[in-house]
């Protein structure tokens, strides 16, 4: 019983591990192909269409709402203390730092990247990824490697279209509605971010873009051969991916403050 | 296509976890000749094709092509051997994201660089060939399962490959379609003599088209001989099978006849 429950541990731990260094080389594979010709800027046009384009309508909802909601709350608890010139500084920070990158990695996790398993989970199944191996053409490099190059660019991308609007949404509460000031909104945060708060939140959403595609076309690549298989490795990669996001943001925050 | 080449096993093992697939499999395939597979369910004949095109590694043994062991090769090494080969899959393993043209012209688009006019050329020439003119514009998921073979075969073609492997390429078919297939391959290998290896379980239409006839039973190869002498065979395990897969009358099979 004791030997059993021991022989299981060490089995899920040397699983993890060799999941681990899989998920590891996978992705210096993938790095790799990335600077071998042919470079293919049709893929990569294409994969940033669906992963950036095709998820502004989230995050452009997600913005407006987390904003406006920023806003209402931020507005009653800083009138408590007389302070509701420092909404605009509240709104923008919590958004353009943190709430920013991190919400619109998560949509897009979800909207794209459960897509990208499902997508590639499918070729896998259906031997097409196989079929590539035949013609002598690297899957890495055909498939994976665009959608990373697409989720470098585009996520950063929509973590701007975000924060605007955030900005807005705020603006819309705080201002429009709850009858706030409209200089002291703006200038509060002209006065409250520095480009430090900027660039932090551009580089966080850099490595969400990673994290995103590379779990999420890792698991696609490795799923199961069957269709339930296919359901957990696209449950397994939303799950993995949000996590990893949460985690390494708050590791970053540690670094970049 | 002038070249023809031959493939040889030579004690090829291969286990997937604690299941021993292949026990040391012993063949070769003669060039220029239709040779065809045959054996019960799940003994690995799929296992055994794609060894021969590098997709899996043999745990021991060697896979030689025209004197170049491939099992070790990586890489470019490998990706230079695949470009003799062409593989029909199961399934046909069209990508889906792209037409039937889109999926036949993809080699030559790939691999050869060729100039639009000269793909549209060759990919027509072998569309007609196949069967499938004017059909050249539908997407894999509009075609019927033989019309999807059909595709597999020209993008199989298309490249004018030295060897062709055929993974059960009728299952799933009616037998009027399924015999159509079967011609097609017939046709095809006749007049371009190129070296084909099929796994298929249709018996006894096999005999018909193979030149050449091997059974793979309980990870070995038990007999390989020229098709009309292979029906010939007094081996028991070739006798129980092709007795079998005969056409058996239903009735001796049910209880109490």
């Amino acid at each position: 019983m004791l030997t059993a429950g021991i022989a299981g541990i060490g089995r899920t731990t040397l699983f993890l591990i060799r999941e681990m260094g899989r998920m590891v080389v996978f992705l210096s594979s993938t790095t790799a192909w990335l600077f071998r010709p042919p470079l293919r800027p049709f893929q990569i046009l294409k994969q940033l269409h669906f992963i950036g384009f095709k998820s502004m309508f989230v995050v452009v909802l997600t913005a407006a709402f987390t904003g406006m909601v920023l806003g209402l709350q931020g507005y009653y608890t800083l009138r408590k203390y007389g302070s509701e010139a420092a909404l605009g500084a509240a709104v923008a920070l919590s958004i353009i730092r943190e709430l920013g990158p991190v919400l619109a990695a998560l949509m897009v996790t979800a909207r794209a990247g459960s897509a990208m398993t499902a997508e590639i989970g499918i070729m896998r199944i259906t031997e097409q990824i196989d079929a590539l191996d035949t013609m002598a053409i690297n899957p890495l490099q055909y498939l994976i490697s665009p959608k990373v190059v697409a989720g470098l660019i585009g996520v950063p991308l929509l973590v701007a279209i975000f924060d605007v609007v955030g900005i807005y949404g705020g603006y819309l509460v705080g201002v429009d509605l709850l009858g706030g000031n409209s200089g002291a909104y703006w200038n509060s945060i002209e006065s409250a971010v520095e480009w430090k708060d900027v660039y932090g939140g551009i580089w966080k959403s850099v490595s969400f873009g990673l994290i995103v595609t590379w779990v999420c076309c890792y698991k696609g690549y490795y799923t199961r051969m069957s269709a339930e298989g296919l359901g957990t490795a696209t449950t397994e990669a939303v799950v993995l991916a949000s996590v990893l996001i949460l985690v390494w943001d708050y590791f970053l925050t540690s670094v970049l403050l | 296509m002038s070249k023809v080449s031959t493939i040889k096993l030579v004690g090829v093992e291969k286990a997937f976890g604690s299941q021993q697939v292949l026990r040391g499999v012993d063949l070769t395939i003669p060039p220029g000749k239709l040779t065809t597979i045959i054996g019960p369910s799940g003994e690995g004949k799929s296992v055994l094709l794609k060894h021969m095109i590098g997709l899996l590694q043999p745990d021991r043994g060697e896979v030689w092509v025209d004197g170049l062991e491939i099992s070790r090769l990586k890489g470019k090494a490998l990706n230079e051997v695949r470009k003799r080969f062409a593989m029909l899959f199961q399934g046909a393993a069209l990508f889906d994201s792209l037409t039937v043209f889109g999926n036949v012209a993809f080699p030559l688009r790939e691999k050869l660089r060729l100039p639009e006019p000269d793909v549209t050329r060759r990919v027509e020439e072998k569309l007609a060939q196949v069967g499938l003119s004017g059909m050249g514009h539908k997407f894999p998921a509009e075609l019927s399962g033989g019309m999807r073979k059909r595709a597999g075969l020209a993008r199989a073609l298309v490249m004018e490959p030295e060897i062709i492997l055929f993974d059960e390429p009728t299952t799933g078919l009616d037998p009027l379609m399924a015999k159509t297939i079967h011609d097609l391959i017939v046709a095809m290998q006749r007049t371009f003599r190129f070296t084909a290896v099929m796994v298929s379980h249709e018996i006894p239409e096999v005999f018909a088209i193979s030149d050449w006839v091997a059974m793979l039973k309980e990870g070995k190869i038990v007999a390989m001989a020229p098709s009309a002498d292979f029906q010939r065979s007094t081996n028991p395990s070739v006798l129980e099978f092709i007795s079998v897969g005969g056409p058996a009358p239903l009735a001796s099979a049910l209880p109490g006849s």
